[in-house]
């Protein structure tokens, strides 16, 4: 009911403000003042909002972003060195290791070396000393040996002698020994 | 009789200022196909220079604007 | 207006019965503080301002969520192009340039809302904001350059014979500005929903009804680029007056 009243008012106003000042609402100067005040009152409120909360905070967001991108870069830029660096260390290390290694291999080797040489020497020696004593001990039995059979052919010699009937002399038999012994010998 | 003729002047006048936008067509139609041509020979630089596009466009249409404005005018206000 | 524009084929054209403005509570004469349904949409348009810039970044995060990011990207947006056209100097100014460019492109955007009322499409609100751009930024020339600022107008590049006409026409030019800065941003809004309201009247035919929609609709997609680009343009005037201002030689 009042709504129609309204509408019915209004539409009433309309036609009435249509005659008479033509029909863009945009023109109708009597509306300016409304607009305007309202419209200062609106940006100053913008300007207000946007001066003492907006701005700053995007602001220190931005460059709390900028400074973080920053950071992160930087730290990643040392991360690299600091990988660079451990590769560096690490390849050093290994080329130290390697040439410790050969050192050892070589000192080992040399040790070694030596001590086989001087085993080696030793047992030479040994050997010749047992070479030497084993020569003597073959001259000995040589010596014993030419004897033993000089006796040994005596002993045959007198024997035969005996059975033959004769009468051994020992003098004539040794030297018919000794001449059949340098006579064997000299062939 | 005469608010009649008066009507259809307004009413004639309206169309005749109707025919202002088609040079603001033509005008942004020109920048735009000017500035095409150049950024396609210099893609490098056509990036800084949309901003002297749309001040461009924007001049050249206010002339349309302000011809529709006119229309405007002479149908609702006359 | 309905008189004149109703006709006998039963087409009812009211392109102009939506800027209409209208007390919100009861009725009568609109006085200087009676709040009308433009006040209403200003406010939403604050509203909506605090909510996309204040509360949208209320988190401060380092990754932005969406809200905060429009918030960031508006912000960098019209820092970018104060730096870019008005130069490291300009960037003090950069508070003022902000107001204006986010209370137009929301008012343009919230303007759209069908059954809205678009704030900006009214030549006093627009202005008001070019008269302040215009008297703001000549009092700025002449507090920062004292006479000097009229070497605006004193195309020092031309030959000495021309330079008085030119001036002239710079002066002209000059004092065109406001007058071109505001009709432009009015006068495309109201275009825009002046068209779209053409469009839906002709959808009482039912012959052409489907055309008159695919209109609407291709004009509201028209409409929302406008939107967008209107505020662009005025706030990347108000950044060459400002240069202007700062820098008068040519």
């Amino acid at each position: 009911m009042t709504t129609e009243a309204t509408e019915a008012a209004m539409a009433a106003g309309h036609a009435a403000e249509a005659a008479e000042k033509g029909g863009m609402p945009q023109l109708d100067f009597s509306t300016y003042p409304n607009q305007i005040f309202w419209l200062l009152v609106t940006l100053v409120v913008v300007y207000l909002i946007l001066t003492k909360f907006a701005l700053p905070r995007i602001s220190s967001v931005l460059a709390e972003r900028q400074g973080t991108i920053t950071n992160d870069l930087a730290a990643a830029e040392e991360l690299k060195l600091k990988a660079q660096e451990a590769e560096e260390a690490y390849n050093k290390a290994l080329a130290e290791a390697r040439v410790e290694a050969q050192r050892i291999a070589n000192e080992t080797r040399a040790a070694i070396k030596a001590d086989l040489d001087k085993a080696i020497a030793k047992a030479d020696a040994e050997i010749a000393a047992k070479t030497a004593e084993a020569q003597k001990a073959i001259a000995e039995i040589r010596a014993h040996a030419l004897e033993s059979v000089q006796e040994v052919a005596k002993d045959v010699a007198r024997e035969i002698v005996a059975l033959l009937g004769g009468k051994p002399d020992a003098r004539s038999i040794t030297a018919a020994v000794k001449a059949h012994l340098k006579g064997e010998k000299r062939p | 009789m005469e608010g009649d003729i008066v009507q259809m002047g307004a009413y004639i006048g309206a169309g005749l200022a109707c025919m202002g936008m088609g040079g603001a067509a033509v005008g942004v139609g020109s920048i735009v196909g000017n500035y095409l041509s150049g950024a396609l020979r210099n893609p490098s630089a056509a990036q800084s220079q949309t901003a002297m596009l749309f001040i461009g466009i924007a001049f050249s249409e206010a002339f349309g604007i302000f011809s529709f404005l006119v229309a405007l005018l002479l149908m609702f206000a006359v | 207006m309905a008189a004149e524009a109703e006709s006998e084929t039963g087409l009812v054209f009211h392109p102009m019965e939506q800027f209409k403005i209208e007390p919100l509570f009861g009725e009568g004469p609109i006085h200087w503080y009676t709040i009308t349904n433009q006040t209403l949409w200003m406010g939403i348009a604050v509203l909506v301002i605090f909510l996309l810039l204040v509360v949208g970044t209320s988190r401060r995060a380092l990754v932005p969520s969406r809200i905060q990011s429009i918030g960031e990207l508006a912000y960098g947006f019209v820092y970018k192009m104060v730096e870019d056209v008005a130069g490291k100097e300009g960037v003090k100014y950069f508070p003022y340039v902000m107001t204006l460019f986010m209370f137009i492109v929301v008012a343009n955007f919230l303007g759209l809302i069908p059954t809205s009322f678009s704030t900006t499409s009214h030549i006093a609100v627009t202005v008001v904001m070019a008269l302040m751009v215009f008297v703001g930024v000549t009092i700025l020339g002449f507090v920062k350059h004292g006479i000097g600022f009229l070497k605006l107008f004193w195309v020092s590049s031309a030959p000495l014979a021309l330079r008085p006409v030119l001036a002239i026409i710079e002066v002209i030019s000059y004092f065109v500005r406001p007058v071109s800065h505001s009709i432009r941003l009015a006068g495309n809004i109201m275009a825009g929903h002046a068209v779209i309201e053409v469009f839906a009247a002709f959808a009482a035919i039912l012959a052409i009804a489907p055309l008159s929609m695919l209109g609407i609709v291709a004009m509201y997609g028209m409409d929302m680029l406008v939107a967008f680009v209107q505020a662009y343009v005025f706030t990347i005037l108000t950044c060459v007056y400002l240069k202007d201002a700062l820098h008068p030689a040519h």
